[in-house]
């Protein structure tokens, strides 16, 4: 599904390397977690993924099942199946959550060359998605993220997800700044759309979130590579030793 | 203080093109308006209130050819029902028109009215008179003096089909002059849409009278000649309870200064005055607002946003004065420019006057480029980028388009705004 070789990536405006050989390999149907301290380049890869400006990748390659990430503009990785959950959702005044989601599923089923969603549809499936994660209809009716909180943001996040139903799934701290029930929820929805045909990658600091989306395997990061590998076993030592004896133990 | 010669010059050259309409009710009202003129001459560039516009077309003797433009559009506002007032280059079209009449409301031109006594005569160049301290507008006194045409309305009643005046532009170099007068009187309403480029030149007065307790509403757009110039004025004066409500579209025009002047005179009266405007290439557009507060409880909004590219130019002069008299008065100014590349400027000088103590004034000007983390999130779900600067785009302008209380008008002014911005993509 996504495979990433030897991936180096500094920042455009200065010199500074922020990635420095990352290989990560995840198949349909495969639940993978990435984790690590602060400032080792987790979001940097998720945004290098989709096609952010400001990141050079000056070695390695990135492909989606097969086609080359790189290439593309980020509303062509979207068509092409990625999604990313951001750690910060953005916040846009003037623009509806329901114009935006339809706008956004109609644009990628037109680059695809499939028909677009009708009214009703959409609107049908927007309420069922809402409802599984507690989304109100005031909310959806805001503009998009505006006077949300932490965890409506993440939530909204999810729905989004779960309505573009992207082949990758990218989760960048999605549980980081919720409740215990707000956690359940988005790990519902999670869980949800987990499918044989689907591949996620959830970035996170805590095994918590772990707990309720079981990973099939889970990675240690730090200063923009890839220094670890294990089971979901992994992410209990750190929850109970911390990252220090395992970054010791590479080092 | 003398006045420079040249600008005696400039006022003299542009008089030679005019005449006079004489006799009649106006008559006095165009005497005055002329003496009051020549006291202060035209506009020139060293005019601190022409500080970023220039004045010069639209002060010199003849008007600068404009091409014709072949709108393929629809007339907008052409679904409703409505009292249809048409003008071409200025000239009243009795064939396109409908028939002046419609219920709650008298309407008359302004050139079939000769009798000596006239409800008009209390406010032609009244209001206009009026909004020339402390700044002088001597385009406005200019029309006073010699505007041959226009409606004169006169509303007894709440009214539900607006008036609706369209102004074509068909020869290259009309120099075109209307002035408008409206009477609201108490409890009474309208609405009054305006839609067209009018002429090469226009030059146009608008005096709202709103008594106590009526409602006017003015929505206009002003065409999409590209070479169009326009210098229009809009004076206004509320009574107690009363509302006022006016919102423009400009899309594209070489040059439009835009000026609406409003007296709120009675307690607990509304002035909402909005803008949306965009450009691109050889455009400038000067809105220059000013409103002044002399009841208690009054309020009033300006929200006047800009889209602008290509080298386009912006301004905005807006200024709320609040009398010492003007308790509790809730002023509110906003003027915004969204600038698509780095070619465009917008110029704006947002004042605030206050000699009361007990108000709530805001206001804030801000000039930026399109949200980069707005457009990439966007992006990321899928949506092209020319689409989600477009969505960002209209998003932008949505405070003042949102100030259209009509859902209808409001949609088709938004659905304008789309076209148009799917027209000047980067
Ligand atoms: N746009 C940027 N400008 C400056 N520094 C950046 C930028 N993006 C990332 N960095 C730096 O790169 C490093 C990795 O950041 P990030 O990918 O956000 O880490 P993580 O998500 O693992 O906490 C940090 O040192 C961060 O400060
Ligand atoms: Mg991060």
């Amino acid at each position: 599904m996504l495979s990433i070789k030897n991936l180096h990536v500094k920042l455009e405006e200065e010199d500074k390397q922020i990635l420095k050989g990352v290989d990560l390999q995840i198949n349909a149907g495969e639940v993978h977690a990435i984790m690590g301290p602060n400032g080792s380049g987790k979001s940097t890869l998720s945004y290098v993924l989709s096609g952010k400006d400001g990141y050079e990748v000056t070695q390695g390659e990135a492909a989606l099942e097969g086609a080359d990430l790189l290439e593309m503009e980020p509303e062509e990785r979207a068509a092409a199946g990625l999604f990313l959950a951001f750690q910060y959702p953005v916040e846009i005044p003037g623009v509806g959550n329901m114009t935006f989601l339809r706008t956004a599923v109609n644009a990628q089923r037109k680059a695809r060359g499939e028909a677009e969603m009708s009214a009703s549809d959409f609107l049908k499936a927007v309420r069922a998605r809402a409802k599984e994660l507690k989304i109100d209809a005031e909310m959806l009716k805001r503009p998009v993220n505006v006077g949300f909180s932490g965890g409506e943001k993440k939530r909204n996040e999810i729905m989004q997800m779960a309505m573009l139903e992207p082949k990758m799934c990218i989760l960048d701290e999605t549980d980081s700044g919720l409740d215990v029930d707000a956690m359940k929820l988005v790990a519902e929805g999670v869980n949800a759309l987990r499918s044989e045909g689907r591949g996620f990658l959830v970035i996170t600091h805590y095994q918590r979130l772990l707990d309720h989306i079981k990973p099939d395997v889970v990675h240690i990061m730090a200063d923009g590579r890839i220094v670890k590998t294990g089971g979901p076993e992994l992410a209990l030592e750190v929850e109970n030793n911390g990252y220090g004896d395992i970054l010791a133990e590479v080092a | 203080m003398a006045e420079p010669a040249a600008n005696i010059s400039v006022l003299d050259g542009r008089l030679s093109r005019l005449e006079r309409p004489t006799g009649g009710w106006s008559d006095a009202a165009r005497a005055d308006a002329l003496s009051r003129l020549r006291a202060t001459g035209l506009p020139d560039r060293r005019d601190e209130y022409w500080k970023y516009t220039r004045p010069d077309t639209l002060t010199q003797a003849d008007p600068v050819p404009a091409a014709l433009f072949d709108n393929d559009e629809g007339p907008i506002f052409g679904d409703m029902a409505r009292i249809q007032i048409v003008f071409v280059d200025g000239v009243f079209d009795a064939d396109a028109s409908d028939d002046l009449v419609g219920e709650g409301l008298i309407i008359e031109r302004l050139a079939e009215t000769q009798a000596d006594i006239h409800w008009a005569r209390d406010l032609y160049g009244k209001l206009e008179a009026s909004g020339q301290s402390p700044v002088a507008r001597p385009l406005a006194a200019l029309n006073t003096a010699f505007a041959p045409d226009g409606v004169l309305i006169h509303v007894t009643g709440k009214v539900s089909k607006p008036v609706s005046l369209q102004y074509h532009h068909r020869s290259e170099t009309s120099d075109a002059m209307l002035h408008h007068v409206i009477r609201l009187d108490e409890g009474a309403e309208l609405t009054v849409l305006e839609n067209g480029p009018a002429a090469a030149r226009f030059n146009k007065v608008m005096e709202v009278d709103v008594a106590d307790g009526a409602v006017f509403h003015h929505v206009r757009a002003q065409g999409r000649d590209h070479e169009r110039r326009a210098a229009t004025h809009i004076f206004a004066r509320l009574g107690t309870e009363s509302t006022f409500k006016s919102f423009t579209l400009t899309a594209n025009g070489v040059m439009t200064r835009n000026e609406c002047v409003i007296e709120l005179t009675g307690n607990d009266a509304i002035a909402h005055v909005a803008g949306a405007c965009v450009g691109d290439g050889d455009f400038h557009h000067d809105d220059t607002v000013f409103i002044t507060h002399d009841a208690v409880g009054c309020e009033s909004r300006q929200v006047f946003k800009k889209v602008l590219r290509n080298g386009a130019t912006g301004v905005f002069q807006g200024k709320i004065l609040v009398k010492k008299d003007a308790q509790k008065t809730d002023g509110y100014q906003i003027s915004q420019s969204l600038l698509l590349d780095d070619d465009s400027q917008f110029l704006a000088k947002p004042e605030l006057e206050i000699y009361a103590d007990d108000v709530a004034c805001s206001h804030g000007s801000t000039s930026g480029a399109i949200d980069e983390d707005a457009l990439f999130y966007l992006r990321s779900r899928g949506v092209p980028e020319a689409s989600a600067t477009d969505l960002l785009t209209l998003a932008f302008l949505a405070e003042a388009v949102d100030e259209i209380e009509n859902e209808t008008l409001r949609e088709e002014i938004n659905e304008r705004l789309a076209a148009w911005l799917e027209r000047h993509r980067g």
